[in-house]
């Protein structure tokens, strides 16, 4: 298969070709419904996975042909309703309005089908004609309910179809379906629901003030009901829009029905439930579910926690023992093989172009291609915790922790894979839904010592402290998690401003993993990495690699030695020469860079007999403990930066991020030389 | 526990049965749990509830982990089963 899977950042609206013959289809659904497995079921690699513009939030789409007929496909954000209160909701009902598909695909979870049915109550309020996927038919009929599709579909007026898109049940028939919903427009007029009655006469009211004023392309009903729902960015569209003698008279109507919301939510109960009367038959009570039993113990407050702790011991021990030894076959074949052939193919040329091939440039390509193997193992275990359910056991046990640092439960697992390696720990705060949870996870996580650093901390912490290297090496571990917590509480308290982030998650029935999804996911994830992080990390591993070189091509005399010289002044409030601090500065390229770089700056070479003598009649234990201190904390290297720069879009937060943590460094070095001086 | 059986979901212990009364706080959580099933009306069952950190509830066919806040939000009357 050729993957086409590509990134894009550019309008989503530009791909859906201004060609006539392509059918436009958005699939909009609840969180856990299988809307993603019905999306990559019909696309497979030949999607698109980027973000949405200017937004974090994933922007999926993709095409494929159905019988000869192109067909674009959205995967719109999954949202619980459509209301503007998180950037997903107002993403997708943003595009049903503006983008106008030819059809919206609502795909339902048949097991929880009346909770469902409260987007599609919102979704029969926007202009698109809809078609009604019901998935998960086997989870629903294994949970003892019986539901009629034929009478739902009778009730609701718009096309049902009956399906198990992970054994590709009614997949086909549901693009057929919506296919000629989108060529021959809706069967008949759906019935919608209605506001309580006691709120219609103010709804009507409403609808005949703004109707001559409302913008194009919003629907005129939907807007008057939005209103009545205290929406703030169509109170904010319509107070622009109307004339100022108007406004008032609709403000105060408004302000006489402020609690109306509650009457278009009864409302859509009301209608739910009359649609399902005759559809839906629920199972005796009393019957104990596998989830309900596999619960007792997952989400027990203290079996939780060893659950927990056993599924994260079988992750690290799997990315270790799988993923380690893939690290170094690509390290000797791929990279070394490059660097051999290109070696061969330069030996003619001058020395300066092979020595910046093969050690600069291939040397960059190495460093990211050595992550991809930890990368893709990682990512597989969260795509298989997060698709078997799991993962919201893990984030409900562990929210009571997380709380106190103003975290939702959710972020405790990306923070955890970041002792790994702080990549994949990034990339994974995705799963967190809130959008400042997801910074604050995401600036946090460099405070978790990765597998590099705490190689660091076991090579020179014998050196310095051979009595109490355990001692120590736990206090430098347990140093920057410190610093992470306080700096969490004190984060959530500068970007939420007080507002606890609100903990609301669904606890998805568990069910078996599937693979096509959890593969797609790796292998989405780890081309973005590839494609946006890696230009970045390929250019600044070779521009330090050039300022370690040039201009005689030793380090000793490079310019990178010069702005190490430069630095002296401030290493020497923790008695440091320069040469440390270079080994600092390298390891911004990869944090396991600082012992190779002080081994050449002291003229030892990997000899680790050699750099302990060397060490030793040059720095002080406590200048040593400095820079131990300054090394778990410095800026994260430079991939590291460059992914926080991919997911939180903005080059902004990697600045504040790099002037945080060498803040955080420096005084971090400079009080533990302090304390050492005074204690040792 | 006032005279006409109302509490805060946060009280309800697990297994016990409630139903929705009302719901205290902003547009976005009200619009937020009433798309989960929060609705007046609505019957919740507490499945977990530890006295500290969240609780697991059902409602609608579904298991939602709320915040002890968020719990602390929503009034119901207490069913006997």
């Amino acid at each position: 298969m050729f993957a086409r899977t590509e990134v894009t950042t550019s309008s989503p609206g530009e791909k859906t070709g201004q060609d006539a013959r392509v059918a436009k289809i958005a699939l909009a659904g609840q969180p856990n419904v299988g809307k993603s497995t019905v999306f990559n079921m019909l696309t497979g690699l030949s999607q698109h996975v980027g973000n949405w513009p200017g937004k974090t939030v994933e922007h999926r789409s993709g095409t494929f042909e159905h019988d000869g007929v192109p067909v674009y496909i959205i995967d719109l954000p999954g949202t619980y309703c459509l209301t503007a209160a998180s950037p997903e909701e107002m993403i997708a009902r943003d595009y049903i309005i503006r983008e106008k598909p030819d059809v919206v695909i609502a795909v339902l979870n048949a097991a929880s089908l009346e909770r469902n049915l409260y987007l599609v109550a919102e979704l029969l309020a926007l202009p698109s004609p809809l078609v009604i996927g019901l998935n998960m038919m086997d989870v629903a009929k294994q949970q003892g309910f019986e539901i009629d599709p034929q009478a739902l579909e009778d009730a609701i007026g718009v096309p049902v179809v009956a399906m198990t898109a992970t054994r590709n049940e009614g997949v086909h028939e549901l693009v057929d379906v919506a296919l000629d919903i989108a060529r021959h427009g809706p069967r008949r007029e759906p019935n919608r629901p209605e506001i309580r009655k006691d709120h219609l006469e103010v709804l009507a009211r409403l609808r005949t003030l703004i109707a001559q004023y409302v913008p194009d392309p919003y629907p005129v009903d939907w807007v008057a009901l939005k209103l009545l729902e205290g929406d703030q960015e169509i109170t904010a569209l319509i107070k622009a829009a109307l004339p100022s003698d108007i406004w008032p008279e609709v403000d105060a109507l408004l302000a006489q029905h402020e609690d109306a919301f509650l009457a278009v939510a009864s409302g859509r109960y009301e209608w739910i439930r009359r649609v399902t009367a005759g559809a839906l038959k629920r199972p005796r009570p009393g019957r104990v579910s596998l989830t309900q039993r596999l619960d007792r113990v997952a989400t027990h407050p203290f079996l939780g926690l060893v659950a927990l702790a056993a599924v994260l011991a079988v992750t690290f021990g799997l990315t270790y023992s799988i993923g380690s030894p893939l690290q170094e076959l690509m390290a000797t074949h791929i990279v070394g093989g490059l660097a051999n052939l290109a070696g061969r193919l330069l030996a003619g040329g001058p020395v300066w172009l092979s020595a910046l091939v093969v050690r600069g440039i291939i040397g960059g390509v190495g460093t990211m291609l050595t992550f991809l193997p930890i990368l893709a193992i990682f990512f597989i275990a969260l795509g298989l915790l997060e698709d078997t359910g799991y993962m919201a056991r893990a984030a409900y046990i562990m929210d009571r922790f997380m709380h106190a640092l103003g975290l939702h439960g959710k972020s405790f697992i990306p923070l955890f894979l970041g002792f790994g390696c702080n990549v994949p720990a990034i990339m994974g705060a995705r799963i967190i839904e809130s959008p400042q949870g997801r910074l604050i996870t995401i600036l946090l996580t460099p405070l978790v010592p990765c597998a590099a650093r705490l190689g660091v901390l076991a090579v020179l912490v014998p050196i310095f402290f051979p009595e109490n290297a355990t001692l120590v090496a736990w206090g430098l571990t347990g140093l920057p998690l410190i610093v992470l917590a306080i700096l969490g509480m004190v984060l959530s308290k500068l970007v939420l401003k007080g507002e606890s982030t609100a903990f609301i998650m669904e606890m998805p029935l568990y069910h078996l993993p599937n693979w096509r999804t959890i593969g797609l996911f790796a292998w989405n994830h780890v081309l973005s990495f590839l494609r946006r992080a890696g230009t970045i990390i390929l250019a600044v591993s070779v521009a330090i690699w050039l300022l370690a070189t040039l201009p005689h091509g030793d380090i000793e005399t490079s310019y990178l030695a010069t702005i190490g010289r430069l630095l002296v002044p401030i290493g020497s409030w923790m008695g440091l020469d320069w040469k440390p601090l270079v080994a600092l500065l390298t390891s911004f390229v990869a944090k396991e860079n600082s012992v190779a770089t002080l081994g050449v700056l002291y003229g030892v070479g990997d000899e680790k007999g050699a750099l302990s003598q060397a060490l030793l009649r040059h720095l002080t234990p406590a200048s040593g403990l400095a820079f131990l201190v300054m090394q778990m904390l410095f800026i994260p290297c430079v991939s590291t930066l460059a992914v926080l720069k991919q997911e939180t879009n903005s080059w902004k937060w990697a600045f504040v991020e790099i002037l945080l943590l060498a803040a955080l460094a420096l005084a971090g070095g400079v009080v533990a030389y302090r304390l050492a001086l005074w204690l040792i | 526990m006032n005279s006409d059986n109302v509490i805060v979901l946060s009280d309800l212990e697990a297994g016990g049965r409630g139903i929705v009364v009302r719901l205290e706080g902003g547009r976005g959580f009200l619009g937020r749990m009433a798309a989960l099933g929060f609705n007046p009306g609505a019957t919740v069952d507490v499945v977990r509830n530890d006295g500290f950190g969240p609780l697991i509830v059902s409602i609608l066919d579904t298991q939602i982990a709320l915040g002890r806040g968020q719990a602390s939000k929503v009034y119901v009357r207490r069913e006997g089963r």
